[in-house]
């Protein structure tokens, strides 16, 4: 593992995935669906699946993730699993109470070709609770393809318009982040002076603090009224072109909210992009606080720029956040040398290499569909400063000896991460104190006696 | 802190058709039933077949674990397993075909085959275990026509490993899927002689944190080898001289019990069931082992090796029963062996067992871990978290024993957690596995966060 690639030239694989930089579409789903007020998700296929993506949420959040399963076994590969959704969506009412079911598919269902949208009308649903689904079969996409596409069963299902005048709120969409990424653009927003509607929302949910009792279905996630109201928007602004676009192109389609696609807000230039979409929506002044954070990252920017201008970095993991934090990475000066992402979608590659033309950077290596087999062969090529990516990413930092900075998803051997952002202004400072000391911390290891230096 | 269960009192988290899936030790008179399958709509902390397949083969070091599937499967067990390698690092890698529309809606063969070409002119693995999971076993693709072709091609093994997730919902399915390829693997081909041997194989020991090298630094003081290990820390080339060994010692009976009666009848290779968790039953397992020998040179090391061993087990367990004891702890793991031995470590710290249960434990393993717990001890069958959470708080537990999903339920109840489940690094064997434990499950149950959860806002002096 810790060298993992073949003696020999480098020769990227041609067949099949090797240490996969990507996950199947239904633990996006559930993740989706976990940003739901009192919903509980529930996987259309068998056991293992479930048990899996229950898992890996574990793992990374460091907090239960509740979900359910059809359970299919053998009969419901050959007969069809209508019969066990709709067992299961009566027992899970029964037993564990949620508002709401959001039900996705997996491989296996997709392939027996189960029609959801008739099992659910055929089931029974309580009165004032709701179950609504995505399709999410694994052998196409990523996860952030089932993040996607529970979005879009999400406003579907439940957002509605009552055709008035549009109210002055502001939908958000945020993206495959964590919850503490979450709070910072509500906060943001809030900052502004705009009400806003966020889904899904995990704040709360897969970072719920630790009160008096446990509730399954902790106080978090976007409330279904909210969301219902969120056609009655006046501007949807959707972070995230694999996460979250095309769910408000339905929105737009569905209730007439017109939506802005925006990158994830990491780096300065998204952010700033962020409250000037909500400052031309809203026709609100930028309030001097945020003008103050926005001053001090700056401010931090030049005190530290000495630190890793001109630094190489390889930065993996899903396009929405690579995309974006690839441009914060140029906005420092550093050179992006290898940029990866497991995800499809042929944007990707065009959209980071006119960043790095523009720039003026020349030479780097740009590939989507790819995985950690590839990066670590161009590494051993050519080797980089600075890693940036998911846990994955330690075996290639210890093999090669190259520092890392983890962010994304997975991370399973740390922990905090979910709660700290790395969107807004506060995330530019966390990110350039985690880029900044690491290098240091590098430096410092690697010094000789004589250039130990107390003051870096 | 105060807890009320987060399920309403007239869903009392017990679905009626559970309720045969739990009992109490004393006032029940039907048995546990553990074979059905799991509830459509629970939300169960089982696997799947895959799953069971990849845990048992996976420590194979030298060999290629190729995933035939979506990504999926490979990505969600890529790297998780805690076994460790003095060798080859090859199995930590994450292998698979990533299967995509087209292959499933015009098959996989083809996409397999080149993978398995790829694989092998590139990596030059001693084997290539191919498991099948559930959406290339929904197409009927015929993995093992394939690895047939690619082994004459490459004239290495290609071993298919059938674990299409959904034909059962039960890891145990895929354990035998995974015996089924070791024993393809070890079956000596025609006219290959295997030479007899004094050296004993270790069934179901995974070597989690080099727990098998810790068994072994024991065996071959009392003046033992092992020869293999099923299938912590070993190689294709180790495991085909498996038929040689005079004994297997079964660990993890529920994955490897099957293969070792198999051996015996294709080997004649006797088998023992042994445990290594926990110092008395290391201890006996020693003692078993030492008698089969019937050497009396191991007898006289072997009872040394108790000696000194158990001593520091002891002076370590006395130094924190007094902090321990009274306290009431929870188990739920995998397996059934690994349960009757924390039910036996806790009991010896003077901890009071109040629920166990395990995943894939069999109606004989529960009546026997009935007998060893006092009246009044619930016990769980596939246990759903709503389940768990019910009874931690109704039975105000200190500690639970058991595995990732269960970690941050147990604390967010307040509820200290023992990690015992099969990703683990740091090993649990043995003696020096024992004193570990009692460290661990002293570090968890009072440690002194618990002051701030369990007390109102503000105050946090016990
Ligand atoms: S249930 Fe099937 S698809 Fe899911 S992880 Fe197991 S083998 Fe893979």
């Amino acid at each position: 593992m810790l060298d993992c690639t073949p003696k020999g030239p480098v020769d990227t694989h041609k067949t099949g995935t090797i240490n996969p930089i990507k996950t199947c579409q239904p633990l996006g789903a559930m993740y989706a669906a976990l940003g739901i007020h009192g919903c509980l998700p529930h996987s259309h296929g068998s056991q293992g699946c479930c048990a899996y993506h229950r898992m890996a949420l574990t793992r990374h959040f460091r907090d239960p993730a509740m979900a359910s399963s059809s359970s299919f076994t053998e009969g419901a590969s050959v007969f069809g699993g209508a019969g066990n959704l709709k067992t299961s969506i009566k027992n899970v009412f029964a037993i564990y109470n949620p508002d709401i079911i959001a039900v996705h598919t997996t491989c296996l269902s997709e392939t027996i070709g189960d029609d959801l949208p008739t099992i659910i009308k055929q089931s029974e649903i309580p009165e004032g609770k709701y179950v609504i689904h995505a399709n999410t079969p694994s052998y196409h996409g990523s996860h952030i393809t089932g993040f996607s596409n529970m979005c879009k069963g999400i406003v579907s299902y439940l957002a509605e318009s009552d055709g008035n005048p549009k109210k002055e709120q502001l939908n958000i969409f945020p993206g495959f982040v964590n919850p503490g990424d979450m709070r910072e653009v509500q906060r943001i927003v809030t900052e502004m002076g705009i009400p806003s509607i966020m889904y899904p929302d995990t704040t709360d949910v897969m970072d719920s603090p630790l009160l008096k009792t446990y509730e399954m279905y902790p106080s978090g996630g976007a409330k279904i009224e909210d969301i219902r109201d969120s056609g009655n928007s006046k501007l949807t602004l959707a972070l995230g072109a694999w996460s979250s676009a095309e769910a408000a192109a339905i929105l737009q389609d569905k209730c007439g909210v017109p939506g802005v696609p925006l990158k994830l807000p990491i780096g300065v230039k998204a952010t700033d992009a962020l409250i000037m979409a909500v400052k031309d929506g809203f026709g609100v002044d930028v309030p001097a606080s945020l003008e103050i954070e926005r001053g001090q990252v700056i401010d931090t920017m030049i005190d530290t720029h000495f630190h890793y201008q001109g630094k190489t970095v390889a930065v993996f993991g899903d396009p929405d956040l690579v995309i974006a934090l690839t441009e914060f990475l140029i906005t420092l000066g550093m050179i992006p040398k290898y940029v990866i992402t497991g995800t499809n979608g042929k944007n990707f590659e065009k959209i980071i290499n006119e960043m790095l033309e523009e720039a003026g950077i020349e030479g780097s290596k740009v590939k989507a569909e790819g995985d950690l087999f590839d990066l670590h062969e161009w590494i051993k090529e050519e080797s980089v400063d600075l890693l940036m990516g998911n846990s994955h990413g330690k075996y290639i930092a210890r093999a090669e000896d190259i520092p890392l900075v983890r962010v994304g998803f997975p991370i399973s051997d740390r922990a905090v991460h979910p709660l700290m952002p790395v969107t807004g202004y506060r995330g530019c400072l966390r990110l350039i104190e985690m880029i900044s000391n690491t290098l240091l911390d590098r430096r410092d290891r690697d010094a000789a006696d004589e250039d130990y230096e107390l003051v870096l | 802190m105060e807890n009320t269960c987060s399920q309403t009192p007239e869903q009392d988290a017990l679905i009626t058709e559970r309720q045969h899936s739990i009992v109490t030790t004393g006032n029940t008179k039907t048995s546990i039933n553990c074979t059905d399958d799991s509830l459509a709509g629970s939300v169960s902390q089982r696997a799947c077949v895959f799953c069971g397949a990849r845990v048992v083969l996976n420590p194979v070091t030298d060999a290629v674990h190729l995933v035939h599937g979506p990504i999926g499967c490979a990505a969600y067990t890529y790297d998780i397993r805690g076994s460790l390698s003095s060798g080859s690092e090859m199995y930590r890698r994450s292998f698979s075909t990533d299967m995509k529309e087209k292959d499933v809606i015009f098959g996989g063969e083809k996409k397999l085959a080149a993978c398995l070409a790829e694989l092998a002119e590139k990596h030059h693995p001693p084997a290539i275990f191919v498991y099948s999971t559930c959406v290339s076993g929904m197409i009927g693709d015929d993995i093992v026509a394939v690895c047939k072709e690619a082994s004459l091609t490459y004239d290495i093994d290609v071993i298919p490993v059938e674990s299409s997730g959904f034909i059962s919902g039960n890891k145990i399915v895929g354990y035998r899927a995974a015996g089924e390829a070791l024993l393809r693997l070890i079956t000596p081909k025609e006219g290959e002689v295997i030479e007899k041997t004094r050296k004993l194989n270790f069934l179901g020991e995974y070597n989690l944190g080099g727990e098998k090298w810790v068994v072994e630094r024991y065996l071959r003081e009392i003046g033992i080898e092992i020869n293999v290990a099923f299938t912590g820390d070993s190689t294709v080339k180790a495991l085909k001289k498996a038929p040689g060994s005079c004994l297997n010692i079964v660990q993890c009976t529920g994955s490897m019990h099957w293969v070792a009666n198999q051996m015996y009848e294709a080997f004649g290779i006797p088998y023992l069931d042994v445990n290594f968790f926990g110092a008395e039953n290391t201890a006996e397992s020693l003692r078993k082992i030492a008698a089969f020998y019937d050497d009396p040179e191991i007898s006289a090391r072997t009872e040394a090796l108790i000696e000194r061993e158990m001593q520091a087990v002891k002076d370590v367990n006395e130094k924190y029963r007094k902090s321990l004891e009274g306290k009431r702890a929870a188990i739920y793991v995998g397996g059934a062996f690994k349960a009757f031995a924390i039910i036996r470590q806790l009991t010896e710290l003077g901890m009071e067992i109040v629920l166990t249960g395990t995943q894939t434990g069999k109606k004989t393993e529960y009546e026997r871990m009935g007998s060893l717990l006092n009246e009044g001890t619930v016990i769980i069958d596939d246990a759903n978290p709503a389940e768990i959470e019910k009874f931690l708080i109704e039975k105000k537990v200190d500690v639970m024993a058991g595995g990732v999903k269960e970690r941050f339920l147990a604390y967010k109840l307040g509820v200290g957690f023992i990690d015992h489940n099969h990703d683990r690094k740091d090993g649990l064997i043995g003696f020096e596995g024992a004193i570990r434990f009692t460290k661990e499950v002293y570090a968890t149950t009072c440690s002194p966060v618990w002051k701030y959860v369990r007390h109102e806002y503000g105050e946090t002096d016990q």
